[in-house]
């Protein structure tokens, strides 16, 4: 768990950590214990780890603590044991929050996954424009998801240009009001979180790529290696560490949606597009039911914490199966 | 094998129509926002405005109270600005000195910071916002400086460990011999030597917080200091379907971080793979 799975397989890290042990002892001698740090104090380290351990155990631990009880924000609240959790599994919109987030957490992870691993292959070498390419498909990442989401809304108006689109196709029958519809309004959201993402992804993928020497992708070319099997047995086992860190940051991504679906649609039409990230800030702010919120705060929790760690442990015995 | 071949220009062309495609929603961005009032409904989306005005931006410059673009941008900066300054100084002086510290102690730290950086904020965010109530830091600059160092301080010393590690100690040996004391030879020797880490946690941290809606929404409601996607969201939220005023205040809320993006492209994209690296 010391070592993290990013440091674990990018060999640009692994090569930093390499030269770190060649400079420290991995075991500092038993021997001489008593030799003080000299570098640093060991004090140093209070303020962060003073404010990481009240805001993200403490606050996490009492946030846990709410969800048992009939906190409102104010006054006094007594425990009411599980009937949160009830609530959860049982109300029809809590219900298909959870569906709603699993599914654009999963579609999430598979498409921006294949198309930025796509565009990185694309633009890895060869290519004349792949620096500014580049440059214009990660553009999006650095705007505000809100902002952009504001700009799908007009997309997918009635009168806007998407059925515009489709009429001048001669495809008038599919035109709809594709956010007011409860059909198509979820996927309208898992676009626009595609759309954005794409070029993060691609990003980190030709992190990855740049560790694949490219005399090795054309020793096995000179072989007679056929591009599908260059990429599987050449490219692929290179890029471990990039797919790890990808998906997973896709997961945590795609499970805590928010800004999207509050500027595309806010949670409708009736309530088909509530996620748990938005049904936490509704229950919580909104309607005050600081205890309720917090049951679906801590379902999300364990939602992304058991989904990562399952992606990690998959990713990993992968890794361990392959070598 | 790997030359330039026709081929390769035929892949060239597919792949830049691609992107273009992708980039279409910027072209609505800017054809509405230049629309009169008039041709707003009345004329397709493709179509470029007739009679261009730039009358949606001064009417989405001119907003004011908690519709006031300005000053959005003004608490976006201050509250951006003042969790970097912190982001980057605990941060770094933190990650320094884990890196150096040995045995059991170090390794427990690391091991606090990268489960703190996993876990979600959602279940945390209740009781941080009933104590900053309590505290009356709800909707205040320093309210959301804390707020923004705390949530990202696991991120911040992440990134900086990867880096503090690789500097030999050569070189604080060579600070302590000339008689610098310990935390002479961090501030003059490390920190600068951390540079490249400094960069990427600004970036990164920087780009995170100035883009957050869903903290502002929250600890901001109703206060008069809110960030820029808060003063977007409420524009939007008045302005109905007056798709050209609210283009331009889409626009306008994205200038800065474009203009940003532009000069240091590099150094986002750099920052964002560099950070992932270490």
């Amino acid at each position: 768990m010391s070592e993290s799975p990013t440091m674990a397989t990018i060999p640009g890290a692994a090569h930093e950590a390499g030269t770190d042990q060649g400079t420290t002892p991995v075991r500092p001698g038993r021997a001489r214990r008593p030799r003080p740090i000299r570098y640093a104090s060991w004090w140093w380290t209070l303020p962060a780890v003073l404010i990481i351990v009240t805001m993200h155990y403490v606050s996490v631990g009492v946030g846990g603590f709410f969800s048992f009880t009939n906190y409102k924000g104010f006054g006094s609240f007594k425990l009411v044991g599980l009937d949160n959790f009830v609530k959860v599994f049982t109300d029809p919109v809590a219900r298909g929050a959870v569906g709603n987030t699993l599914l654009l957490a999963l579609g999430f992870v598979v498409l921006v996954n294949l198309f930025g691993f796509g565009f990185a292959l694309a633009l890895n070498r060869q290519l004349k424009s792949r620096h500014f390419l580049r440059g214009l498909l990660f553009m999006p990442v650095v705007l505000s998801p809100l902002a952009v989401s504001f700009v799908w809304k007009f997309i997918f108006q009635y009168d806007g240009p998407l059925n515009g689109f489709l009429s001048a196709l001669g495809l008038g029958d599919l035109q709809k009001a594709w956010l007011g519809d409860p059909a198509t309004a979820i996927w309208t959201i898992l676009l626009v979180l595609v759309w954005q993402h794409i070029g993060i992804t691609m990003v980190i993928y030709l992190a990855g790529l740049a560790n694949v020497p490219q005399e090795l992708e054309e020793a096995a070319s000179m072989d007679g290696a056929p591009l599908l099997k260059r990429f599987q047995h050449v490219v692929l086992p290179l890029m471990r560490g990039a797919v790890v860190i990808a998906t997973t940051l896709s997961l945590i991504r795609g499970l805590s949606v928010f800004d999207q679906v509050l500027a595309l649609t806010a949670g409708g039409p009736f309530n088909a597009t509530e996620t748990l990230a938005t049904q936490v800030w509704r229950q919580t702010f909104v309607n005050s039911n600081f205890g309720y919120g917090s049951a679906i705060a801590l379902v999300l929790t364990i939602v992304i914490a058991v989904l990562a760690l399952a992606q990690m442990g998959l990713m990993r015995s992968r890794e361990d199966h392959g070598k | 094998m790997l030359r330039y071949t026709r081929k390769t220009l035929v892949r060239e062309i597919i792949v830049i129509a691609i992107a273009l495609a992708m980039l279409i929603p910027f072209y609505f961005l800017i054809v509405m926002a230049f629309k009169p009032d008039s041709e707003v409904i009345t004329t397709s989306p493709y179509a470029p405005a007739q009679a261009a005005t730039a009358g949606a931006f001064a009417e989405a410059w001119g907003a004011e109270g908690n519709k006031s673009l300005a000053m959005g941008m003004l608490n976006s900066i201050i509250i951006t600005g003042g969790s970097v300054v912190m982001l980057v100084a605990i941060g770094s002086i933190t990650a320094y000195s884990i890196s150096r510290m040995p045995g059991r102690p170090g390794r427990l730290l690391r091991i606090l910071v990268l489960i703190a950086m996993i876990l979600p904020f959602q279940l945390g965010m209740v009781p941080v916002y009933v104590a900053m109530r309590n505290l009356h830091l709800l909707g205040t600059y320093p309210g959301m400086i804390i707020l923004y160092t705390g949530l990202f301080m696991p991120l911040a010393v992440f990134l900086y460990s990867g880096f503090a590690e690789s500097i030999p100690r050569d070189y604080e040996e060579a600070a302590n011999i000339d008689g610098a004391s310990k935390f002479q030879s961090f501030v003059r020797v490390v920190f600068p030597l951390l540079g490249p880490a400094t960069g990427t946690v600004a970036i990164m941290c920087g780009l995170i917080i100035w883009n957050d809606f869903f903290s502002p929404l929250i600890f901001l409601s109703g206060s008069n200091i809110p960030t820029l996607p808060v003063v977007v969201y409420s524009t939007v939220g008045e302005l109905a379907s007056r798709w050209n005023v609210i283009f331009a205040a889409v626009i306008i809320s994205m200038i800065p971080i474009l203009v940003y993006y532009l000069v240091a492209q590099k150094k986002f994209i750099q920052g964002f793979s560099g950070g992932l690296k270490s």
